[in-house]
């Protein structure tokens, strides 16, 4: 198993998606070795959300292909057949998806949010599912918030909790989408901590973010990304310390106040 | 100054009693059979083939924009002429009102399937979901919810449409308030009870229905 670290988990070729006229990627790959980092940065509408939309396929691109562990989907020219509902799901159970705004389940407690997905979708036994449960709210410091649901908890616990929601599923990857964007300050850093500890387990991650110091914290590789291109990738020492291209450089000059 | 002369009206109390059968039964179809095609209907209008969606959303605009009485009265006089079938009033009654119920019925569960916030479809989709699963364990439980009180003013509306059933000599409380009105020529007094059997049973309805209103509220509010 010498090799197990240099297996490519996401594998990524000549996405592109555009809204109407407007063309969101132009033309991206990019590969993530399994257990490691890659954090996206840029300014808004640089296409980073949506490049993290197209690899759990939320957001469908018109060309490429995506790979994520063993499933693939190819896309336009390349399209192997109609995509169906079913088979979308099936690749989505493997990418654990976390959303800017949460958007936990208000009907259903903290723990029944982390249950759900191995209740509906793997048909977990429920004992089991909530045993399973019960340890990610451990995990992410939530055991004795279990029974509340989401309007009483606090936005870094929803986010928390989501997270959990999201692990359940035993991904293989894990896909943060501005995760920390929409909480206050002095929240953000118990969910940085929980990315932190899953970055330490070997878990292979995506992080779209704002909070550089985090990316260079725990990313193994950097992408900046503006207008639908990755204009500069690498390890977060050149990317983010040393930048190369104008655009970096003056992206990341707000950052360095 | 008239004399009131309720007394008059007890020995007609068994053809009273058939009438309120004949509404509370009719009630209770129409809004069952109502509420089953309403859900259908509006799941199929959100359908993305417009094949589905189309002749659905036909089918609401035609019964939401005609007078349920001119429907009753259609489905009676007119249908069986152009269908070559036979069809007595009490089964029109029954097709032209659930029609007519289930076109605002499916209205208020479409409503209230899209009043859910997309981020919702988004995170059970990213769990794996079908779009059936989706439905049933995340949209459908918190639509109901809002769904609710629409759905049950609805279905006091539709106790008050078939009091239209007289027009087709369907013997619900007031056509058989009518036969005691020429029975006695009492009319006064049989109206007058008829409007009060209806009130006591739409008051305490109304004021039920407000009030699950006002705790699904606030179960959404905390």
């Amino acid at each position: 198993m010498d090799d197990a670290n240099q297996e490519v988990m996401i594998d990524i070729h000549n996405l592109q998606k555009s809204f109407g006229d407007h063309v969101v990627l132009k033309d991206i790959s990019l590969q993530v070795q399994k257990g490691s980092v890659l954090a996206m940065i840029g300014p808004s509408g640089s296409g980073k959300s949506t490049l993290l939309r197209c690899i759990n396929l939320l957001t469908l691109p018109e060309q490429g292909s995506i790979r994520v562990g063993e499933r693939q989907f190819s896309f336009g020219s390349a399209a192997s057949k109609p995509l169906k509902d079913r088979d979308l799901a099936q690749f989505r159970r493997n990418t654990g998806m976390v959303f800017q705004h949460f958007n936990l389940f208000p009907h259903m407690t903290a723990l029944e949010n982390v249950m759900e997905g191995m209740l509906t979708v793997l048909r977990t036994p429920k004992d089991e599912a909530r045993a399973h449960a019960l340890e990610l709210l451990q995990k992410v410091g939530l055991s004795e918030r279990a029974a509340i649901y989401p309007q009483r908890l606090s936005g870094g616990q929803k986010q928390r909790v989501a997270i959990a929601r999201a692990l359940a599923m035993r991904p293989s990857v894990m896909l943060f989408d501005e995760a920390t964007s929409a909480l206050d300050p002095e929240l953000v850093g118990e969910v940085l901590n929980v990315i932190r500890s899953l970055a330490t387990d070997g878990m292979t991650m995506i992080l779209v973010t704002h909070e550089i110091a985090f990316a260079r914290e725990v990313a193994d590789q950097v992408i900046f990304m503006r207008d639908g291109v990755v204009v500069e990738a690498g390890p977060p020492s050149v990317v983010i310390d040393n930048p190369q291209h104008a655009a970096t450089q003056s992206f990341l000059t707000r950052f360095n106040a | 100054m008239y004399q009131w002369d309720f007394a008059a009206l007890w020995q007609f109390r068994s053809v009273i009693a058939v009438g309120f059968g004949y509404t509370l039964i009719y009630t209770i179809t129409c809004v069952l059979l109502g509420l089953l095609l309403g859900l259908l209907v509006g799941l199929g209008r959100l359908s993305r083939n417009p094949l589905v969606s189309g002749p659905l959303r036909a089918y609401v605009e035609l019964f939401r924009c005609t007078p349920v009485l001119v429907q009753l009265v259609w489905f009676y006089y007119a249908l069986p002429v152009l269908a070559g079938i036979e069809m007595s009033a009490a089964t029109a009654a029954l097709v032209a009102l659930t029609l007519y119920g289930g076109a605002f019925y499916s209205e208020i569960i479409r409503a209230g399937i899209v009043s859910i916030d997309s981020g919702q479809t988004e995170a059970g989709c990213a769990l794996g979901m079908t779009r059936i699963q989706l439905m049933r364990r995340v949209i459908l439980p918190q639509a109901f919810k809002r769904m609710t009180p629409p759905l049950v003013s609805q279905s006091i509306m539709q106790l008050k449409n078939t009091s239209l059933l007289s027009v087709l000599a369907v013997p619900d409380l007031l056509y058989q308030g009518q036969i005691i009105a020429h029975e006695t020529y009492r009319p006064l007094e049989i109206y007058t009870l008829v409007a009060v059997i209806y009130f006591l049973i739409l008051l305490p309805a109304t004021i039920w229905a407000k009030r699950l209103e006002t705790r699904l509220t606030q179960q959404q509010g905390t």
